[in-house]
C-alpha cells in the first residue's frame, strides 16, 4: 500500500519536478500546514502575521534565482484556503514554480483555493510555473477542487511569463487571473487545460494594458473530452497606445462542451489588439498523416492532443 | 512487389450516380525502381495513390504487397509492412514540433536531435533552424514539404509514396526540391512511385506509367513513355505551370 510520504513525493514530483529536498528557497504546504521552509540571502518567505499564507520577497536586482512553493492534499474533506504574496524587486530574473496537486482517498471533495498576487518591480523578468494535478484511491468517490486566483501587477519595462498547465485529475476548477500592465510591461500567459469524464473548467483572463507600449499575448489551449465541459473568457482593455494579442484553441471530443469568449476592449485609438478562437475536432486528415506514419488511429489521437496541450 | 489487380474506384456526383474514378487499374511495380505517375489533371493518379496507402478503399479489385493481398489491411497495418506516403498537402499540426513527427515517423522516442537533423539537412533544411520548430502554419508550403519529405526518410520504407510532391510550391522551391528526388532511390533504400507531371521528374524515372480518365494510357520505360508525351498535359515544365498560376490582367 502506498504510504503518506510516498503520495506526497509523487505529487510533488507530478507539480515541480521536485524528486528531492529542493534546493534554494522553497515552501512546502502539505494539508493545509507549512511542512517545510527555506529562504535565501535574496528570496525571503515568511509567514503572513494574520495566518492566512505567506509573503516571498525578493530583492533588487535577483538573478537566475528560483522560488518553489508547491501544495500538497492528501486528505479527503479539506478545504484549504491559502493567500500568498511575492513582492519582487526591481531589475531581478527569477522563476517562480507554484504546483498543487490532490490525492483525494475518501469520498468528501478536497479543495484547494489559491490567491497568488505579484508586484514585480521596473524592469524585472519572471517566469511562472503553475501545475494543477489530482488523484484518488480507487473507489473513492470524492471530487477534486482547484480555484486558483492570480493577480500581476507589472511595473514599467516588466516581464512575466506565466505558464499554467492542468491536465489530469482535476474535477471542478474556476480558474481567474487578472493582471495590470505598465508602461513597457509585457505579459505573456500560457495556458493548458484538459478535461475528462464530468470534469467542468472555467477559466477567466482580464489583462489591462494601462501604459504606453504595454502588451499581453494570451495563449489557452484546452482539450474537452467525454462529457466535460470547459469555459474560456479572455479580456483585453486596452487603455493606451498598446498591443494585445489572444488566442483560444479547443479540440472538442466525444459528447464535451466548449464555450470559448474572448473579448477585446480598446478604449484608446492607439491599442492595436487581436483575438483568434478556434474549436474543433481532431482533423480527419491529421489522423490519417500519423496513421501512415504507422500509428494506430488511437496512438495517433494521443499524440496529436500531446503535441497539442506540450 | 506491388500489384494492383482490376482497381476500380468510384464516388458519388452532384445528382447522386456513381462516377467511375478508376477502371480496372492493373500494375505490377517491380522491387527497387523508381515509377512516376503520371497524365492530365482528374484522371485518377492522385487517388491510386491514396489506394495505395489505403487512404480510399477500391470498389472493386485486389491490392498485393510481396505477395500478400493488403486490400483490406488499414492504413496503419500498410504502414507497419512497410508503405510511406507523402502527402500533397502535407498536414500541420498545432503544438508538435518537426522533431516529435520524426520521431514518430522513426518509430523511435529516444531519436537523437542530431540523428533527426540527418533527415532535415538530406532535404536540403539547416536543420538547428526546423527541429524544434511546430509543423503548423508558421511553415512556407516549401518548408512544409521538406518536412513531409523528412518524415517518409525517416521511416526507410520499402515502398514510398509521394502524391505530386510539387504542388504548392514556388519555383525557387521546386528547383532545390528535384535536387533530393534525384537521389531519392539512395535515401530511401528502396521501391519508389511519384504522382507527378513534372517533366525534370519524368526525366529521372526508370519507368512511366500514363493514366488518363481512370485508365493506364501507357506504361513502359522512360525512354518508351517520355518522348511520347512530352509537351502535353501529363508532361509539363515548370515554367508551364508558373505562367498558368500568373494572374491575368
Amino acid at each position: 500500500m502506498m504510504t503518506i510520504d510516498d503520495i506526497e513525493k509523487r505529487i510533488l514530483a507530478e507539480v515541480a519536478d521536485i524528486h528531492k529536498t529542493p534546493t534554494g528557497a522553497y515552501n512546502i504546504r502539505y494539508n493545509g500546514k507549512a511542512q517545510s521552509r527555506n529562504s535565501t540571502e535574496n528570496i525571503v518567505i515568511s509567514s503572513k502575521e494574520d495566518g492566512t499564507g505567506i509573503d516571498i520577497r525578493i530583492k533588487d536586482g535577483t538573478v537566475n534565482q528560483s522560488c518553489c512553493i508547491p501544495v500538497v492534499i492528501a486528505k479527503t474533506g479539506l478545504k484549504d484556503v491559502v493567500t500568498n504574496d511575492f513582492y519582487i524587486g526591481e531589475n531581478c530574473d527569477v522563476q517562480i514554480v507554484a504546483g498543487c496537486g490532490i490525492h483525494n482517498c475518501g469520498d468528501q471533495d478536497s479543495q484547494h483555493d489559491g490567491l497568488h498576487r505579484f508586484f514585480i518591480g521596473k524592469n524585472s523578468k519572471v517566469k511562472y510555473v503553475e501545475k494543477h494535478y489530482g488523484e484518488a484511491d480507487d473507489g473513492s468517490k470524492g471530487g477534486n477542487i482547484m480555484n486558483p486566483v492570480t493577480e500581476i501587477y507589472l511595473d514599467e519595462g516588466a516581464f512575466m511569463e506565466m505558464e499554467s498547465t492542468q491536465i489530469k485529475g482535476i474535477d471542478s476548477t474556476n480558474r481567474v487571473t487578472k493582471a495590470e500592465i505598465k508602461k513597457d510591461a509585457k505579459l505573456i500567459v500560457r495556458e493548458r487545460l484538459l478535461t475528462n469524464g464530468t470534469q467542468e473548467a472555467e477559466s477567466r483572463i482580464d489583462a489591462d494594458l494601462i501604459g504606453e507600449n504595454s502588451s499581453a499575448n494570451i495563449i489557452s489551449r484546452s482539450v474537452a473530452t467525454d462529457k466535460s465541459k470547459s469555459v474560456f473568457y479572455s479580456r483585453i482593455v486596452g487603455k493606451a497606445p498598446c498591443s494585445g494579442h489572444s488566442e483560444c484553441d479547443a479540440i472538442i471530443m466525444d459528447d464535451a462542451k466548449v464555450l470559448a469568449l474572448p473579448g477585446l476592449d480598446a478604449l484608446s485609438p492607439d491599442a492595436a489588439l487581436i483575438h483568434e478562437a478556434a474549436i474543433g475536432k481532431i482533423a480527419g486528415e491529421q489522423l490519417i498523416k500519423l496513421e501512415t506514419l504507422g500509428l494506430t488511429p488511437e496512438e495517433a489521437e494521443a499524440a496529436i492532443i500531446d503535441g497539442f496541450l506540450k | 512487389m506491388l500489384k494492383l489487380e482490376n482497381i476500380r474506384y468510384e464516388v458519388a456526383d452532384e445528382k447522386g450516380s456513381d462516377k467511375e474514378i478508376l477502371k480496372n487499374i492493373t500494375l505490377d511495380i517491380p522491387e527497387g525502381k523508381f515509377v512516376v505517375i503520371t497524365g492530365p489533371n482528374g484522371g485518377g493518379k492522385s487517388t491510386l495513390a491514396k489506394i495505395i496507402a489505403g487512404i480510399y478503399k477500391p470498389a472493386d479489385g485486389k491490392i498485393f504487397f510481396d505477395g500478400e493481398d493488403i486490400t483490406d489491411c488499414s492504413i496503419t497495418d500498410r504502414a507497419n509492412k512497410g508503405i510511406s506516403f507523402a502527402f500533397q498537402q502535407p498536414v500541420r499540426f498545432k503544438g508538435i514540433e518537426v522533431l516529435d513527427l520524426i520521431r514518430l515517423a522513426a518509430k523511435d522516442k529516444n531519436l537523437t536531435p542530431a540523428d533527426a537533423c540527418k533527415y532535415l539537412s538530406e532535404v536540403g533544411l539547416c536543420a538547428r533552424d526546423y527541429i524544434n520548430r511546430e509543423v503548423d502554419a508558421s511553415l512556407s508550403g516549401g518548408e512544409l514539404k521538406r518536412i513531409e519529405i523528412a518524415t517518409v526518410l525517416a521511416r526507410k520504407s520499402r515502398l514510398t509514396v509521394f502524391d505530386e510532391p510539387e504542388a504548392g510550391i514556388d519555383l525557387w522551391s521546386f528547383q532545390n526540391l528535384i535536387k533530393v528526388f534525384e537521389h531519392i532511390k539512395e535515401l530511401t533504400k528502396g521501391t519508389v512511385i511519384i504522382i507527378s507531371h513534372q517533366e525534370r521528374i519524368l526525366d529521372i524515372a526508370d519507368e512511366i506509367i500514363v493514366i488518363e480518365k481512370g485508365e493506364i494510357a501507357s506504361k513502359g520505360s522512360r525512354d518508351e513513355i517520355l518522348p511520347g508525351i512530352l509537351g502535353s498535359d501529363a508532361a509539363v515544365s515548370m515554367c508551364h505551370v508558373q505562367k498558368e498560376a500568373m494572374p491575368r490582367v
